[in-house]
């Protein structure tokens, strides 16, 4: 029997909707983590187990982890700081699991940890943060965080990280140092619009199968990397707006991604003429196609952010967003008509699926 | 023996822990949390981040006065440990 799980952040706790291989009817459960603000959900591949990355305003940071598909929950934080004097660690906003099975999470002022006991104890991983640029990092609209980390599939060394509004960075010796990876990408809010730092990637995603291909939704466009992030090509023709939040890549084409255009960073930031979206490529970024089938065409000031929009792995590919005002919306031909999970959540910060097997 | 209460909301991240708690021979707030700690794995980390310092919106009360990590505590004192009322 499949069983496929949407995991759902949100600031009043996760959700988990489940369904079975047809995506059409779903269960729901939560708030999870005892309601605490969670910004993304991964699960960990080998053992199952669930891992939400938060933080309270009052308790502070916290990977939550559970090894029974989110009955029950522990947390940690053990070494997950930053030393004396340094602005203390709000939250944790982003999970990945590297090819040697070690866990990496992105926090809040940026900054990346790894912790190779699942989770359990944290380090940091001072090599970014010792970067030279360091002093120069300034905070997007939702703060100065690491909010992408996309490790190589198979080599544990390289990994590469996006932070607001730093721009994308990958190392080569498992975090001992950095370099920045932002050459053809604009920063049109700066006097130079293509400084080596200061780029404001939303989501940064790799493509199946191609290790150096690498997609990303900036502030400033749409773009694509074929060479590890060396250089970026503009994919933004085509699409109606180079402003959004979340991409995610096709789980086995490289040349097929989605993303959600907004409206442009100072109109409001929701989706064009109010008229709900989701555009896809099937050819790398060189066409775009509009998908709306099932989605409100009139009065939808929906915002979708980045890390709320996730693909599953199965054939046909489903798809869902979650939007700033707590509607899931899931398809289940890969973006070809739209069919609303529920509307009544909180703002939903992150979608992530994933299918079970049993 | 200091007597500890802690917050609702706290204890529901450790399972099975109650809300009061006597602690011998802690001589500060930051002694009696680690010795908290060692019975409450964890526990340290969702009252103080780097510093060490209480967390912002975490308040303590030694016999019903403001505390910080280097505050005293008798042997006879109740220690409240109480999250501040944020919002409206």
């Amino acid at each position: 029997m499949t069983r496929v799980l949407l995991l759902v952040g949100t600031p009043k706790g996760a959700f988990i909707f489940e369904s079975d291989e047809g995506r059409r009817d779903w269960t729901t459960r939560g708030p999870l983590c005892e309601g605490w603000p969670i910004h993304d959900l991964i699960v960990e591949p080998g053992s199952g187990a669930i891992l939400a990355a938060g933080g309270s305003p009052w308790y502070g940071p916290a990977v939550w982890r559970s090894e029974d598909l989110g009955t029950t929950w522990t947390h940690s934080s053990a070494g997950l700081t930053y030393a004396d004097g340094v602005d203390p660690i709000e939250t944790v906003w982003s999970l990945a699991t590297a090819p040697d099975g070690a866990l990496l999470a992105g926090v809040q002022p940026a900054g990346l940890f790894r912790s190779e006991d699942r989770g359990a104890t944290w380090s940091h991983v001072e090599g970014l943060t010792n970067h030279p640029t360091r002093s120069t990092w300034q905070p997007g609209a939702g703060g100065l965080i690491l909010h992408s980390i996309v490790p190589h599939p198979t080599d544990a060394d390289r990994t590469w990280i996006g932070i607001s509004a730093v721009g994308t960075f990958e190392t080569r010796n498992k975090g001992a140092s950095w370099e920045p990876r932002n050459k053809g990408v604009r920063a049109d809010f700066n006097p130079d619009p293509h400084p080596v730092t200061g780029q404001c990637v939303h989501k940064l995603v790799a493509a199946a199968g191609e290790p150096e291909t690498l997609y990303q939704q900036n502030h400033c466009g749409v773009y694509r990397s074929e060479d590890g992030g060396a250089n970026w090509t503009d994919l933004t023709p085509g699409l109606p707006s180079q402003f959004g939040f979340p991409m995610v890549a096709h789980p086995r084409d490289p040349a097929t991604a989605w993303v959600i255009p907004m409206n442009g960073d100072d109109k409001g930031r929701y989706m064009p003429e109010a008229r709900a979206a989701v555009w896809r490529t099937h050819d790398r970024g060189a066409n775009w196609i509009r998908s709306d089938a099932g989605l409100p065409q009139h009065d939808a000031y929906l915002t979708v952010l980045r890390e709320a929009m996730a693909r599953d792995t199965l054939d046909p590919v489903g798809v869902s967003f979650g939007t700033e005002t707590g509607q899931l919306w899931h398809s289940a031909d890969g973006g070809g008509s739209w069919d609303l999970v529920t509307a009544d959540l909180p703002a939903i910060w992150s979608v992530e699926a994933t299918v079970l097997d049993s | 023996m200091a007597t500890v209460v802690l917050p609702g909301s706290l204890i529901a991240l450790f399972p099975g822990v109650t809300r009061r708690h006597v602690v011998e021979g802690a001589a500060t707030v930051d002694a009696l949390i680690s010795a908290l700690d060692r019975d409450v794995p964890g526990l340290r980390d969702r009252l103080i981040e780097a510093g060490p310092q209480l967390r912002p919106h975490i308040n303590v009360f030694v016999a019903g006065q403001p505390a910080d990590l280097a505050t005293p505590v008798a042997e006879d004192d109740t220690v409240h440990v109480i999250p501040a009322v944020s919002g409206g």
